[in-house]
């Protein structure tokens, strides 16, 4: 048998891992399950499409692909402006909206208007692009044998570094950085931090802005490796939302094993039942661990 | 008699809900080098007082003094850039993170480059926690915690300290630790003020106290006087008939 | 002019089934507090359960036959059931897993009703399920009135219920526990339980309402229960003003013409290979509006209805 199942597994799992990192922050700093997120995916992916195709047209250059990749300099410049934009989608968003129901305390009706803002982004970004895929590329990749029977792509392997990085520079940040402490601080006890000398508005900012970023990347990495459609980060909603109460709320490494095993149990579920049941593995472990361990692998015990 | 006013909170009405003041007009005055107790029985108002100095309570009106400064209504966040320290009651450490990012995370508002010197001189002032830098704090014992939770606040050398009940749930022992470093901390130039239960302890160590009921101050004056006053032996000891209807 | 009357007809009787929904929500919502993002699934189960109950045998399981009244039972006991289950494992959790696994819910069972081809039918769904008063299909008019006169009486007795729930010591209970969560702590598990019968009994009236709308139209398929059902319910409920039964009515009725209007203009304006990228301007316009209601009037149009509970109604 094929082994292939586990390397695609592993990269899905990377992906929801990155978006969910996004999740367990705002989750467990802002205090609420925000649906929005998934939007963050999907508005992220076609910014840096819309960024890349501005570039292409201002310089008058066709984006030569790097090496063996399927996509340019210009596609991750275009990312990293894109990271900036979702960033600041995130805080125009939590300004126009989530600030003023803050002020009233009830976490639940933050949840609903961020269900109501997803459906309205989502379908605003079906409006400007139709619903049909779009690509970056055109470049056709061809999978490179990595033994085992097991075939990747450049641009998988390359989507694959990046995610390490980013995702290790999260960690650095979450736990070496006066801001990473800041933040851990607000999740724990917003009126402590505060006394401590926190600006815990600034910190619920930077948690924005670092939330939509990432959100971008993960919508990124999954419009180069798969494609760029509206309802690309709803469909991951599910699959991120479960990766991080898999992996505790508010704990990054938690998100991203928990990004894993989602992954992995989804490529699994393809391999053996069929691919038409690869949305419902989510939830089967969402309600497992629910069940099973509702703080999460990583999480502490107090919901 | 006649130090300089530090900190003082002038016919102060708080509450949670603008319609339910707690507070009712109540007030303090603390001088330089001063250790001032808040005393009263339960629901008389003395947390609240404090938390609406600290910007943690909405100050309906009334006004707050820090030296020459008013701060009322100032966000609680700039409080302790201005020296002003406060160490709340429960959940007064950060449970999930170390001894260490407990103690980084206050001297984050200092210059980069003071933030290791003052970390090391809290651990110098408290061995204790020296010897449990990585420990989650939520793993101190009782006592070690309040240490933690008074290191976090001197850490960024405050003009003032404000303690909520700093006795709260320790045994006797520890209690007499924590008020004899509350009295180290006073001889080394921080005027302090006290919220407490346990009386006769706060007396102890007080220089002056005041005692609110109902939200209003009641009575005031030093505190070796207090000790023996009639007031005091009434409301602690023997009943309260002005929380009777 | 009877065409007039029968389109107004036909309008209401869809906007009061939407209504019916947005009842079984507001006894979830608006009394208890409860957030369910899955309210398309649990009205796909009712439609599904009614259909596989009264159809004649097809390409799916059921197919009984069975009288019209006893699928719509079949479908309050099926979205019961299925909202007891999930209720179970999340209403002792923090609130907004409750949100996360609805909103899984929905996701899992429109992809069985997409996927389990034997048992739904697949994506063509279930067709030839049995209309109300179908021997006056001929007399569009009659028909569409009879039909707008059942859906009413449903609307109507489910309203009275509800209101009657509302008022009785038990919706007391439900609103205490909403209101301070304390309190609810207090009653322990009880809390819990009151939750639980509350997400049970909201669920089995989307059921119905699910059901309701399926045997009006004919027919159900998988892609009449995407989010977007959710969202709009969601909408008429903040619009019309939770915690208040004839807020929800009216929103229901509001937001539909809403919708039944900006859906004529689009179709008015724009071409028609754009008009499926329009429609998602519709959602656009009723997302904002819903948010604007909760930035500036969050208790809704009518706000929440002051209830006193008829034991004290009878001592005042």
């Amino acid at each position: 048998m094929s082994l292939q199942f586990l390397a695609d597994g592993l990269l899905m799992g990377a992906m929801i891992g990155l978006g969910a990192i996004g999740v367990t922050l705002t989750y467990s700093i802002l205090g609420f399950a925000n649906f929005v997120h998934g939007e963050f995916v999907a508005w992220g992916a076609y910014a840096c499409l819309v960024i890349a195709g501005l570039i292409g047209l201002g310089l008058g250059i066709q984006a030569e692909p790097l090496g063996p990749f399927s996509i340019g300099w210009v596609v991750l410049l275009a990312g990293a402006a894109a990271m900036v934009f979702t960033g600041g989608l995130a805080l125009a968003l939590d300004w126009l909206l989530f600030r003023r129901l803050r002020r009233h305390g009830n976490a639940i009706v933050m949840v609903m208007a961020s269900f109501g803002a997803s459906m309205a982004l989502r379908s605003l970004l079906e409006f400007l692009f139709s619903s049909a895929p779009a690509y970056f590329s055109q470049e056709i990749q061809i999978a490179v044998p990595l033994g085992l029977g097991v075939r990747v792509t450049p641009d998988q392997m390359l989507m694959l570094g990046l995610t390490a990085v980013l995702v290790v520079a999260m960690h650095l940040l979450i736990t070496r950085t006066t801001i990473g402490r800041s933040m851990r601080a607000v999740a724990e006890n917003p009126h402590l931090a505060a006394v401590a000398g926190i600006d815990v508005t600034s910190v619920i900012r930077k948690t924005w802005l670092i939330g939509g970023a990432l959100a971008c990347a993960a919508g990124v990495v999954s419009g180069i490796t798969v494609q760029i459609r509206p309802f690309m980060g709803f469909d991951l909603l599910l699959p991120m939302f479960a990766a991080a109460i898999l992996g505790g709320i508010g704990s990054v490494p938690g998100a991203v094993v928990g990004g894993l095993i989602v992954g992995l149990a989804e490529s699994m579920a393809v391999q053996f039942v069929g691919a038409e049941y690869r949305a419902a593995i989510a939830f089967l472990l969402l309600i497992a661990v629910l069940l099973v361990r509702p703080a999460g692998l990583f999480g502490r015990a107090e919901a | 008699m006649t130090a300089r006013v530090v900190l003082s909170a002038t016919e102060i009405v708080a509450g949670y809900e603008p319609d339910l003041p707690i507070l009712n007009g109540a007030g303090f005055v603390l001088r330089e080098r001063e250790i001032v107790t808040l005393l009263g029985p339960n629901g008389a108002g003395k947390s609240t007082l404090i938390k609406a100095v600290a910007g943690l309570v909405p100050v309906t009106s009334g006004t707050v003094r820090l030296g020459d400064q008013e701060i009322t209504r100032l966000p609680a966040h700039t409080l302790i850039r201005r020296g002003l320290g406060f160490v709340p009651q429960t959940e007064n450490v950060f449970a999930a993170m170390s001894v260490e990012d407990n103690l980084l995370l206050a001297a984050a508002i200092l210059p980069r480059d003071r933030r290791a010197a003052r970390v090391a001189a809290m651990y110098a002032m408290f061995p204790d926690l020296a010897a449990k830098k990585s420990l989650a704090a939520g793993r101190l014992s009782g006592g070690q915690r309040q240490m933690l939770a008074v290191a976090r606040a001197l850490l960024v050398e405050p003009k003032v300290l404000m303690l909520d009940e700093p006795s709260a749930g320790l045994s006797p022992k520890i209690v007499g630790a924590v008020f004899e470093t509350l009295q180290q901390v006073r001889a080394s130039g921080v005027a302090i003020v006290l919220v407490e239960q346990s009386v006769r302890a706060a007396l102890a160590i007080a220089d002056r106290a005041y005692v609110l009921a109902e939200g209003r101050n009641r009575h005031e004056g030093p505190a070796p006087l207090l000790r023996d006053d009639p007031i005091i032996a009434h409301l602690y000891f023997g009943g309260d008939p002005v929380a009777a209807p | 002019m009877l065409d007039t009357v029968g389109y107004l007809a036909f309008f209401l009787t869809t906007a009061l089934s939407y209504g019916l929904m947005c009842l079984g929500l507001n006894l979830q919502w608006g009394q208890t507090g409860l957030f369910n993002v899955g309210v398309a699934g649990f009205a796909a189960i009712g439609a599904y359960a009614s259909a596989m109950l009264t159809t004649p045998a097809g390409n799916h399981w059921g197919g009984y036959g069975l009288p019209i009244f006893v699928g719509w039972i079949g479908a309050m006991l099926a979205s019961g059931a299925a909202a007891a289950v999930i209720g179970a494992i999340t209403l002792r959790l923090r609130a907004d897993y409750l949100a996360i696994t609805t909103f899984g819910v929905a996701i899992v069972i429109q992809l069985f009703a997409l996927n389990a081809q034997s048992v739904t039918g697949g994506a063509f769904g279930i067709g030839f399920i049995p209309r109300p008063f179908v021997s006056l299909a001929e007399h569009a008019l009659a028909f569409n009135l009879a039909n707008l006169a059942l859906v009413a009486a449903v609307t109507l007795i489910v309203f009275l219920a509800l209101e009657r729930l509302v008022r009785s010591p038990w919706g007391r209970v439900l609103r205490a526990i909403r209101e301070d969560e304390t309190a609810a702590r207090s009653l322990g598990k009880n809390s819990n339980s009151f939750r639980l019968q509350a997400f049970v009994l909201g669920s089995a009236v989307i059921g119905l309402a699910g059901a309701v709308q399926g045997h009006f139209i004919g027919f159900i398929a998988p892609e009449n229960y995407l989010s977007a059902i959710t969202f709009q319910v969601w909408a008429m409920l903040i619009i019309g003003g939770s915690g208040n039964n004839k807020g929800a009515l009216l929103g229901a009725i509001l937001v539909w013409a809403l919708w039944s209007a900006t859906g004529a203009a689009m179709t008015a304006i724009f071409p028609p290979e754009q008009q499926a990228r329009a429609a998602a301007l519709q959602i656009v316009a009723i997302g904002v509006l819903m948010a604007a209601i909760l930035l500036l009037r969050p208790r809704g149009i009518l706000g929440e209805q002051v209830t006193v509970s008829r034991h004290v109604d009878a001592e005042g």
